[in-house]
């Protein structure tokens, strides 16, 4: 019996494996660039993202050639400006938060035990946006229109068009471009951790990696719309003239500087603790045991993450704040520094309560933590703001803010990618280059950074591009250079070891570093991820798991079969894991190339103010968009439920709080209510400085606003009606609400725009109605967004797809009428009635 | 291992230091301190210093012990204890005692009431790239200047900060701290010199094409120099040969300049009232000799780009020479 048997079942896992693999295969020829297979889209983001890294050193070698003497002229003092501007820009926008992305797009699937992202498409549009974005900041150097005015852009200086032209314009748009494409890979990330878990790994199971990440994505969401909406007001004021920052009509500079900061802080945290996420995965492994500490560092991380909001104004202790303040910043910058401290000594328990393999991950990793202490330490000296009264904007902070990004960053991201390359090729990467790399890099650090500390305390200024010969700067600048020169040898050694051809070494073993989290199951041959999604018991479960990583191979566990040639996943609860429901992702695609290269069209030629090229881009995005939601997103599927394997049954479909897509709009519509909150932060700025915020100008008019306010309310409960209504199976009602919301939402927007312009408000004139224009222009724009969507479910429901009982597109949409009606009514209260109590 | 290179990149640096203070006598630096202010943040920096490098060395020696020779398995408890003790106790007793110390120290560092009281008031306003200067004394008329700022040794003075065109920043680094000077707003600085000398200052806020060329001499003299200085400025200086005078005039340099005591009344540039007793031209760049002044009027792009002044090498040179003898005859 048993030989025919066992002969049946090698055959029908055979036939399994060949399905599974046919549906995650990638697609030949040029069309492989349509994959959005979690480990291409993070290959290629990681490999954009580093090849900009080599691109702003350069960048950073050529100012340290013109710095290298006094008084030199090997670039003009505009080319140099340029370059810090670009260099600074590129590190950071990039490099160093792309590079995360691309590693968490790459590991996090197989880290959790899932098959993939749960939105696969959005991570492809999010690299195809960053890599187009990227180029055309990039490249403006090339047509010497790169911007100049520095890396945080302060107006007056970057709103001046004589001196910043079509530079500042790029940074401005071509930046916003990649902040969508960083908010996308955001979402993404959050709600994959939360609900794309293999079975049982409830969140106190959750590897480091991942806790760190979200914490990450949580901070991009909530730091990034504030620079959005402040380089919506930058750009209102470059193109249409509306005085944000114009002193002259009621705006202040200042403004821009804390919008930037608010997001600048928090944006070195979102670079660091990735960062220290991947030596939390690294030190247990050459420890040779699990984490010690696991809740004290997973406490530490989301007390930096909260921490890191309070900081901001320890970039503006020169700008002349009251005294108060400056104790307070100075105070709360001096206690991030401790769960900091206590995420390295986590790291060193660890090692000591181990036993120390040591190896080139640990060499990079090592060296990267000594470098963080020095810069973390010349942090705590100019968060004090005496001290920073001092070192403020000088070579100090240079060299405090490389310290701290190139130890914090720079070394863990290369002791990773020592680490991860066998995920990638199945081979190691040479250990003789990598201490070569490791000590040139090392040594070529220090004796490039450590001498600028002394530079700084001379009293040389940041972004100079040329300095006198007599101020006794001059060897300490060669020495800069010279160990400028040596790092960047150290890098192109890393370089090499990458791309030199490795395919004459045989395969190496899997696992290679015996370590103990479910990444290493996953094979670089296969595109799935997992063979099949394994139930995880454990913090390590490579370790604690008997026999785990073959009985995942031979199919044991969930999922093992594509036999409907669908993608699949699971969606587990948040908290414990519980499997919820089969999720089936998007496959193979060129919509979301199409719909980020229209995006990226569209932002390009806004910049050189091409109107009609910027609509047509922007209608063909649209409608790339749309094709790409109708045809591959709220699928009804063939059937209610699927058997998953272990004797589970699953549905295929779910809608509300358990799908994925509900998530997403959730923590799309946080960001962008962050971004709502920072344009309200400014109302109220401005407000603050003036003693007559007005300036005698009429403001809108309150019965309009509380006409609009009222209509808006009226639109939010026709639609949660037509949602209740739908369920219960009353569809044809369900539709006649939806027509009813569409056009309340159309008098409301009238309403709206009646407001402000029935006094005739001229937001050229003065800083007041800019900001309430702006204001209501955002309302608008997501009340317009918000009829599209009823628009497309009137005709989901119309062709079928949206149903009673799949529901999806409406109860997502829902959501987001929640917050576009707190939007709306904040707005119109703060317009029309907050001047009139006042 | 990390140590060792660290170390000897260290001695390489303090080696070429001394090498360099031997040729130049540093006058910008935060560590030579000559000002009430500046003097306590360097003993702030100095104390920070040495507590850092102590802390750094703890580290890494735990670090380079864990990971090359620690051959014990610590217990799992016995770890956590590390994590405590140096993770949160040891930073938050330092860090408290070093912000404490800090917070005391700042309201000290600048009393801007006793400024008020001494009666000196200097106003500089930033424009791109100079530096406009007017003195305000508790008794007599303003005194207006450019590119130098000159202080009594001893007294409190109070600096009203301000801004023309886009951010700059105001520092002298062995007098005290930085201060931005913002447009729309005016800020305040209050310093005291305590030893004499001459400090460079430069602008410390990136503020276009030439912020690298932006610079003043600070001179802080004696009180009874700097009232005598005061008197004299205020009084219109004698220039060396009247047809300078007169050719600046015909050139045009007075719709853009100020010259006490002529017709050249423009306020679109520096004043030059008495550029011939000033320690530098062109904003802290140059050295105050008539060659310089005469380079300056001829092509002042090629000294510094994006400047707003028109180049003026269609004059004569011989034009711009008689000007130039007569700027620095301006004492």
């Amino acid at each position: 019996m048993s030989a025919a048997m066992k002969e049946g079942s090698r055959e029908e896992y055979r036939a399994q494996e060949e399905r599974l693999r046919a549906v995650w295969a990638n697609p030949a020829g040029w069309r492989y660039w349509t994959s959005v297979n979690n480990f291409q889209i993070g290959l290629w983001y990681g490999s954009a993202a580093f090849a900009f890294m080599l691109f702003a050193g350069a960048l950073a070698l050529l100012m340290r050639l013109q710095l290298a003497v006094p008084d030199n002229d090997f670039v003009s003092a505009d080319f140099f400006n340029q370059a810090f501007t670009l260099h600074g820009t590129v590190m950071m926008f990039l490099f160093a938060v792309p590079i995360f992305e691309a590693v968490a797009i790459f590991l996090l699937p197989a880290m959790l035990g899932a098959r993939e992202m749960p939105f696969p498409r959005l991570g492809a549009f999010s690299f195809w946006s960053f890599f187009l974005g990227g180029i055309f900041v990039c490249g403006s150097i090339f047509f010497n229109a790169a911007p100049s005015a520095g890396w945080f852009m302060y107006p007056p200086l970057a709103t001046d068009k004589e001196f910043s032209g079509i530079g500042a314009d790029i940074w401005l748009l071509g930046l916003s471009f990649i902040e969508v494409a960083s908010i996308a890979a955001a979402v993404e990330l959050i709600v994959g951790i939360m609900k794309c878990r293999a079975p049982g790994m409830r969140i106190n199971l959750m590897p480091l990696f991942a806790w760190y990440l979200l914490i990450v994505a949580g901070m991009i969401l909530f730091a990034f719309p504030p620079l959005i909406a402040g380089d919506l007001l930058f750009e209102m004021e470059r193109m249409f003239d509306w005085p944000f920052f114009d002193v002259a009509r009621g705006g202040d500079p200042l403004l821009w500087q804390h919008l930037f900061w608010i997001f600048g802080h928090p944006e070195v945290y979102i670079i660091f603790l990735p960062a220290i996420a991947l030596m939390a995965m690294i030190v247990p492994t050459f420890s040779q045991r699990p984490i010690v500490g696991y809740s004290w560092i997973v406490l530490a991380a989301v007390g930096t993450g909260f921490l890191s909001f309070g900081l901001w104004v320890h970039h503006m202790f020169a700008t002349g704040l009251p005294q108060i303040s400056l104790a307070f910043f100075s105070a709360a910058s001096e206690a991030v520094a401790i769960p900091t401290g206590v995420q390295i000594f986590v790291f060193i328990a660890t090692m000591l309560a181990g036993r120390v393999i040591l190896s080139t991950p640990m060499l990079f990793g090592a060296g990267g933590l000594a470098i963080f202490v020095i810069g973390g330490l010349t942090g705590v000296m100019v968060a004090l703001a005496p001290f920073d009264w001092q070192a403020h904007d000088t070579y100090f902070v240079v060299a405090h803010l490389h310290y701290v990004l190139i130890g914090g960053m720079l070394f863990p991201v290369v002791a990773g990618l020592y680490y991860y390359y066998p995920l990638i090729d199945a081979k190691k990467l040479s250990d003789r280059l990598g201490g070569l790399a490791f000590w040139l890099m090392f040594c070529g650090f220090n004796i490039a950074f450590f001498p600028m500390h002394l530079s700084g305390l001379r009293g040389m200024p940041r972004r100079v591009f040329t300095y006198p010969a007599e101020i006794g700067w001059n060897w300490l600048n060669l020495i800069s250079t010279a160990g400028a020169f040596i790092f960047a040898a150290g890098v192109l050694v890393v370089v090499f070891d990458v791309l030199r051809p490795k395919h004459r070494e045989p395969r190496g073993e899997f696992n290679p570093w015996n370590a103990g989290t479910l990444e290493w199951i996953s094979e670089p041959e296969e595109n799935w991820g997992v063979r099949s999604i394994p139930i995880v018991r454990s913090r390590y479960p490579l370790w604690d798991q008997k026999d785990l990583a073959r009985k995942v191979n031979e199919g044991r566990y969930y999922l093992p079969d594509a036999e409907e040639g669908w993608r699949e996943g699971l969606v587990t609860s948040v908290l414990d894991a519980e499997p919820i429901h089969v999720l089936r992702v998007g496959g193979t695609s060129h919509v979301t190339i199409v719909s980020a290269l229209s995006l990226g069209g569209a932002f390009i030629a806004l910049t050189f103010h091409w109107w009609i090229a910027t609509a047509l881009a922007a209608i063909i995005c649209f409608c790339a968009v749309v094709y790409w939601l109708w045809t591959g997103t709220g699928e009804i599927p063939e059937k209610p439920e699927k058997d998953v394997g272990l004797g589970l049954s699953l549905p295929l479909y779910a809608s509300g709080p358990d799908s994925v897509g509900w998530w997403a709009m959730f923590i799309t519509m946080v960001g962008d209510g962050t971004a709502f909150a920072s344009l309200v932060f400014g109302y109220f700025f401005y407000w603050t400085i003036h003693a007559d915020f007005t300036a005698g100008i009429a403001g809108p008019d309150a019965i309009w606003s509380l006409v609009a306010a009222t209509l808006f309310a009226a639109a939010w409960g026709l639609m949660v009606a037509a949602r209740t209504v739908n369920r219960r199976g009353a569809t044809a009602i369900m539709r006649g609400l939806l027509v009813l919301s569409l056009l309340t939402t159309v008098a409301a927007s009238a309403a709206g725009l009646a407001a402000p312009s029935s006094p005739g408000m001229d937001p050229t004139r003065h800083v007041y109605p800019a900001i309430v224009w702006t204001l209501v222009i955002w309302v608008l724009a997501h009340a317009a967004l918000g009829t599209v969507m009823q628009t497309y479910c009137l005709a989901r429901s119309l062709a079928g797809r949206l149903t009673p009982k799949h529901d999806m597109d409406l109860s997502n949409v829902v959501l987001y009428w929640h917050f576009l009606l707190v939007t709306a009514v904040i707005t119109f209260a703060t317009i029309g009635l907050f001047p009139a109590a006042m | 291992m990390g140590q060792y290179f660290s170390l000897s990149a260290a001695s390489l640096l303090l080696a070429s230091g001394s090498a360099g203070a031997q040729s130049v006598a540093s006058t910008q630096s935060v560590l030579e301190p000559a000002g009430a202010e500046a003097q306590q943040i360097a003993i702030l920096f100095w104390v920070m210093l040495s507590g850092g490098a102590l802390i750094w060395l703890g580290v890494v020696g735990l670090l380079l012990h864990s990971a090359l020779f620690n051959r014990r398995r610590l217990a799992e408890k016995s770890a956590s204890r590390i994590i405590f003790w140096g993770g949160v106790v040891f930073p938050s007793v330092t860090l408290s005692a070093l912000l404490a110390y800090a917070l005391w120290l700042m309201p000290g560092l600048r009393p801007f009431a006793q400024a008020s009281a001494a009666g000196l008031r200097i106003e500089v306003t930033g424009r791109q790239f100079w530096w406009e200067v007017v003195y305000r004394p508790a008794q007599g008329p303003p005194v207006a200047s450019a590119n130098e700022v000159r202080l009594p040794v001893g007294e409190r003075v109070e600096l009203t900060l301000k801004s023309a065109d886009v951010i700059h920043s105001f520092w002298i680094p062995p007098l005290g701290g930085k201060m931005d000077m913002i447009p729309g707003r005016t800020n305040r600085l209050s310093l005291m010199a305590t030893k004499a000398g001459i400090f460079r200052g430069p602008c410390a806020e990136y503020c276009g094409t030439s912020h690298a060329l932006m610079a003043f001499s600070a001179v802080a003299i004696e009180p009874e120099a700097f009232r005598s200085w005061l008197a004299a400025q205020a009084i219109p200086a004698e220039g060396a040969g009247a047809s300078g005078g007169a050719l600046f005039l015909r050139h045009g340099c007075g719709s853009c300049h100020f010259v006490a005591g002529t017709d050249a009344r423009g306020l679109i540039g520096p004043d030059l009232s008495h550029l011939g007793s000033r320690v530098t031209v062109g904003a802290g760049i140059l050295p105050n000799t008539e060659d310089a002044v005469a380079r300056f009027i001829a092509r002042p792009e090629l000294i510094k780009p994006g400047s707003r002044m028109p180049a003026f090498d269609m004059l004569p040179p011989d034009d711009i020479r008689a000007i130039a003898a007569w700027l620095k005859g301006l004492q």
